[in-house]
């Protein structure tokens, strides 16, 4: 197998990712599209993770990484959904772009 | 061997064409709830390919973190916001900013996989050797303890302010 | 009995605990099991001090020998035994080798000459040698400390470590500590009593003494550090203890600011001092030694311990950092006992005797007789006594007269009389707080006012209160034989003789303050307990659990000076086990400067004391005997004019308000404005010309515009670049995101495709 077939799909999930965070307008979808971003970056971790094992057995660092990743996104999804929830209560409406008190 | 590496490859473009069509699935369809369950299949796809490059841990890990407690996580999210169940029109942005977000999409796209292609070539993975969870535990509690450390603090400042944002007072 | 000297850990570990243990189950156990938790621990605690206290002096009375001692001075060192054996190796080569090539010239720049020669003792004597009597700097030969440390983190190649170090002044640190902490939570639950926050005060009170434990305790100046800022944070908590009054958490954000500023010095000054020591070491011995070697830069090390003392000086309120103290008795009074006279500000008084091979050496402290450090701690003394004069607020005069006290420890430390600045450290931590928790209780009995014109007579009312306040008063001034007489006269002998020199200054400094101490205190103790009462409420005698502790404090102020009753006392030569016992246990024999030691002079104490007993007599004259000059200040208009200027403490919070902050706030806004209206304006203004101008030359057919753009001028084209910039600021996050991405894109492309 090739590194690149895991590199150009993470590529691909990557940039369907970012698609996702500036097309969608409900806050759920957004986060969701994070997560594909975060999964994309991962592809890449372990296939990097993988390319180095199969020239030195102890370098472990892909998988740790990929697993650090995870629990960041754990992390992230819990805050991120928190924040929606509040921004539902407060204005009945989780579309991002009502949320705009930064407007010049 | 090559019979082994021919079954991998099918596996491998069988399950990345699985995983592009849910991702695009995705960003695109109308109804939120559809949109979640198409995320189930991207993850699940992912575990999979995981389980090709032979990290075992990870695979697991991403099926019980993300498919087990991320997903579900979601579901209370749109249940809580109490979409619509069913088609919903408002899910998108205007045609422009679709357009625009579209055209940064594929841009990206285009420039990541010219430095791929640039950087790696056609390099091949060599023996793929299976990564045992023993040796994943070995690093994490050896090279990255500090990290690790640190990882589980954030995990607790985020529980915590999770509550703190979401409670009602 | 097992060792504990290297156990010392224990006693903050248990003071955290208990905070830990107050914190969260406080609430739910009540107040009396929360003060009796805080009480326990600290009584552990003190008994544990006393122990680690006897093990030390054991230690000092059989010094280690051979083996073990060459052990201690590596631990001491924070060597590792590797290099322990490049020492003794290099000891010897430095030994056999002519002058030129020894010590720090050849070799790893970790080892300092002092190792060297201590280390090479210890290994004659394992040789076979006897003791290293004639190596020691003192007369007892020398006992390193004890060290124990752990790694902390590795970084660079450089290996913090984290650990304990025991010596005389640890101990002697640690029993002060411990007892005043404890007579202040006994104090306190009397005192506190029905509070709001009682468990939030005892929380606090068990972190304080858990940080300033671990402050005294620790072998590093990150450590110090460490504790020195969490004492800090304590002392927020406590003095804002009553927050809702905006005067009380105003006193407690200006006392943590103020520490700010000086905290900055300290912190530059630890990574001077790591840098200047050479090693890269933070270890305080090596530190020291590195210093006193002569091997390092004197410019580096004035530098640092200017540095340094810019810490002391906010701390331990010297001046010009010292307003912050007075504002700080808005706490409640047993924590202006505990933080504010008694342990707390003398940190910087610690870190000085502590890091005092940095001192020594940069600032010169052998070989000059004016410094500044004696400098600023002899002006302290006399500033903080003028001001004393003027307050009508019990707690304040004791203040004022607190930052008068620090002053005399620093000048002590400045003249190089450690031993009666450390001394006086220790003499003055009893009697202030049993001043300090006099005046609580007068105030607990006058409907909580510490304002001296709503008291008076107070004497046949609180018998007890009124003979501790008398005994601790009399202690403060100086008077023979209280401890404050031998603490102050060691000082001022020591200032007298010098060490090179005599350092004439700081002895009148000193005996200036002697009088103004009884002066000043003489009119407290006449406004409080004389005379007629002046207030409202029905003064009547505290309860046991707060006049136990003012005795068992007023009986240490009385008899704690004889610890280091001096050789030669009038003629009187008591046998050697019963003199300056305080200096032989408690000076560093280990990592110190060569200092000299004052002798008892008979006509400084004479003078001392009579300078005293004028004050007393003066200020009775005038208070109780109503004779003198009253009404002084609406004669004479420069009386009134030094009355004000005390008054409004020299100005100095004007100064730092309207001067600095006022000055900061105002041209910098100012400036800004300036930068604002002409520099962005402009440029926004520019750009638009610019594009204007341009488009006028691509459309050059279409005349018309041009001349329009021309003659509407620059006003609607900078009108039209605002609309324009204002219209990118959306709101929109998912706008935002956009320009990130496409940018992200933009410049990947660049570094790709083109560089």
């Amino acid at each position: 197998m090739l590194v690149n077939q895991f590199l150009f799909l993470g590529a691909i999930l990557f940039c369907i990712g970012i698609y996702g965070v500036l097309a969608r307008k409900n806050a759920v979808l957004v986060l969701m599209s994070i997560e594909l971003i975060l999964n994309a970056c991962n592809i890449n971790l372990v296939a990097f993770g993988a390319m180095w094992h199969a020239n030195d057995v102890s370098n472990m660092s892909g998988q740790v990484f990929a697993l650090f990743v995870i629990a960041i996104a754990a992390a992230e999804v819990g805050v991120g959904l928190a924040i929606v929830l509040l921004i539902y209560r407060n204005r009945q409406s989780i579309d991002v772009n009502d949320v705009d008190l930064l407007k010049g | 061997m090559l019979a082994l590496l021919v079954a991998q490859n099918i596996a491998f473009y069988v399950i990345a064409a699985l995983i592009v069509f849910g991702a695009i699935r995705v960003v695109t369809c109308k109804n939120l709830m559809h949109a979640a369950l198409w995320l189930v299949v991207v993850l699940a796809g992912v575990a999979a390919q995981y389980i090709l490059l032979a990290a075992e841990f990870v695979a697991v890990t991403q099926v019980l973190v993300y498919l087990g407690a991320i997903i579900v996580l979601f579901l209370f999210g749109i249940m809580l916001t109490r979409a619509k169940t069913g088609t919903d029109e408002d899910l998108d942005n205007g045609k422009i900013p679709k357009i625009g977000a579209g055209v940064i999409g594929v841009a990206m796209l285009g420039l990541l996989g010219y430095s791929l292609w640039d950087g790696f070539g056609d390099r091949e993975f060599g023996d793929l050797l299976v990564q045992r969870t023993a040796q994943v535990s070995d690093s994490i509690f050896s090279t990255y303890l500090l990290p690790f450390e640190v990882i589980s603090v954030l995990l607790l400042a985020a529980l915590i302010g999770a509550i703190v944002l979401a409670r009602r007072d | 009995m097992p060792e504990l000297l290297d156990k010392v850990w224990i006693v903050p570990a248990i003071m955290a605990l208990s905070f830990l243990i107050i914190l969260f189950f406080g609430k739910r156990a009540g107040t009396r099991a929360t003060a009796g938790i805080g009480i326990a621990a600290v009584s552990l605690c003190l008994l544990f001090s006393v122990v680690v206290a006897g093990q030390w002096i054991n230690r000092v009375n059989n010094p280690p020998t051979g083996e073990k001692l060459a052990q201690d001075i590596v631990k001491a060192n924070g060597l590792t035994p590797q290099n322990a054996e490049d020492v003794e190796a290099e000891a010897n080569a430095a030994t056999h080798d002519s002058g030129e090539t020894a010590a720090t010239a050849s070799g790893t720049p970790t080892v300092t000459p002092i190792a060297l020669e201590l280390a090479s003792t210890g290994a004659e004597s394992a040789a076979g040698a006897t003791a290293s009597e004639e190596h020691g700097s003192g007369e007892h030969g020398s006992v390193p400390p004890v060290v124990r440390t752990v790694t902390w983190f590795q970084m660079g190649g450089i290996s913090f470590e984290a650990g304990t170090l025991v010596d005389g002044l640890t101990a002697m640190m640690l029993i002060t500590v411990c007892i005043i902490s404890l007579l202040v939570h006994i104090y306190s639950t009397e005192y506190l009593r029905g509070d709001i926050r009682y468990t939030h005060y005892y929380a606090f009170l068990s972190l304080f003494t858990a940080s300033m434990l671990f402050y005294v305790m620790s072998s590093n100046t990150l450590q110090m550090l460490v504790g020195w800022e969490l004492v800090g944070v304590c002392s927020f908590g406590l003095i804002g203890h009553w927050w809702e009054e905006k005067k009380n958490s105003d006193a407690a954000l200006k006392a943590f600011l103020t520490n700010r500023v000086g905290d900055m010095g300290l912190i530059i000054g630890v990574a001077i001092t790591f840098f200047a020591a050479g090693a890269n070491s933070f270890n305080v011995l090596h530190i020291n030694e590195y210093a006193l070697s002569g091997a390092a830069n004197t410019t580096l090390l004035l530098v640092g311990g200017l540095c340094l003392f810019g810490g002391v000086t906010s701390k331990s309120g010297q001046f010009p950092l010292h307003t912050w103290l007075p504002d700080a008795m808005a706490g409640p009074t047993p924590v202006s006992a505990l933080i504010h006279a008694a342990t707390m500000v003398v940190a910087g008084v610690y870190l000085i005797a502590r890091l005092y091979g940095v001192f020594f050496a940069g600032l010169g402290i052998g070989s000059s007789s004016l410094h500044y450090v004696a400098f600023i701690g002899g002006f302290t003394t006399i500033i903080g006594g003028l001001l004393a004069f003027v307050q009508t607020d019990l707690k304040k005069v004791l203040a004022y007269s607190t930052i008068s006290q620090l002053g005399y420890m620093v000048m002590a430390l400045g003249v190089g009389a450690w031993t009666a600045g450390v001394f006086h450290l220790f003499t003055h931590a009893f009697f202030k707080a049993c001043l300090f928790l006099g005046a609580g209780s007068v105030s607990h009995a006058c409907h909580h006012t510490f304002d001296m014109r709503e008291m008076g007579g107070l004497r046949k009312k609180m018998p007890i209160t009124h003979a501790t306040f008398l005994a601790a008063t009399l202690a403060l001034a100086g008077i023979f034989p209280l401890a404050g007489f031998w603490s102050k006269d060691e000082i001022l002998a020591g200032a007298s003789s010098g060490q090179e020199s005599a350092y004439t200054l700081m002895l009148v400094f000193g005996l200036i303050t002697a009088f103004m101490t009884a002066a000043y205190m003489g009119r407290a103790y006449w406004m409080t307990f004389w005379g007629n009462y002046r207030g409202h409420a029905k003064p009547h005698e505290s309860p046991k659990v707060i006049t136990v502790p003012l005795i068992i404090l007023a009986a240490c102020a009385v008899f704690l000076g004889f610890t280091n009753f001096p050789t030669n006392f009038f003629g009187l030569k008591l046998p050697g086990g019963f003199t300056t016992r305080f200096e032989h246990y408690v000076e560093p024999t280990f990592a110190f400067p060569p200092l000299q030691h004052a002798e008892f002079t008979p006509w400084l104490a004479i003078a001392s004391t009579v300078l005293a007993a004028a004050g007393f007599f003066l200020v009775y004259q005038y208070y109780a005997k109503n004779r003198g000059p009253h009404g002084l200040t609406g004669r004479s208009g420069l009386a009134r004019a030094g009355y004000g200027f005390l008054e409004n403490k020299y100005y100095l919070d004007t100064i730092y308000t309207d001067g600095i902050a006022g000055a900061t706030k105002g041209p910098l806004a100012r400036a800004s404005n300036w930068v604002n209206q002409n520099v962005l304006d402009g440029v926004v203004n520019g750009v638009g010309t610019v594009a204007r101008v341009s488009a006028g030359f691509v459309y050059k057919d279409i005349d018309q515009l041009v001349v329009d753009g021309a003659v509407n001028g620059s006003g609607s084209v900078s009108e039209g670049a605002g609309q324009f910039l204002r219209r990118i600021q959306t709101g929109k996050v998912q706008q935002y995101a956009s320009i990130l991405f496409a940018g992200a894109v933009v410049l990947a492309g660049v570094f790709v495709f083109v560089i």
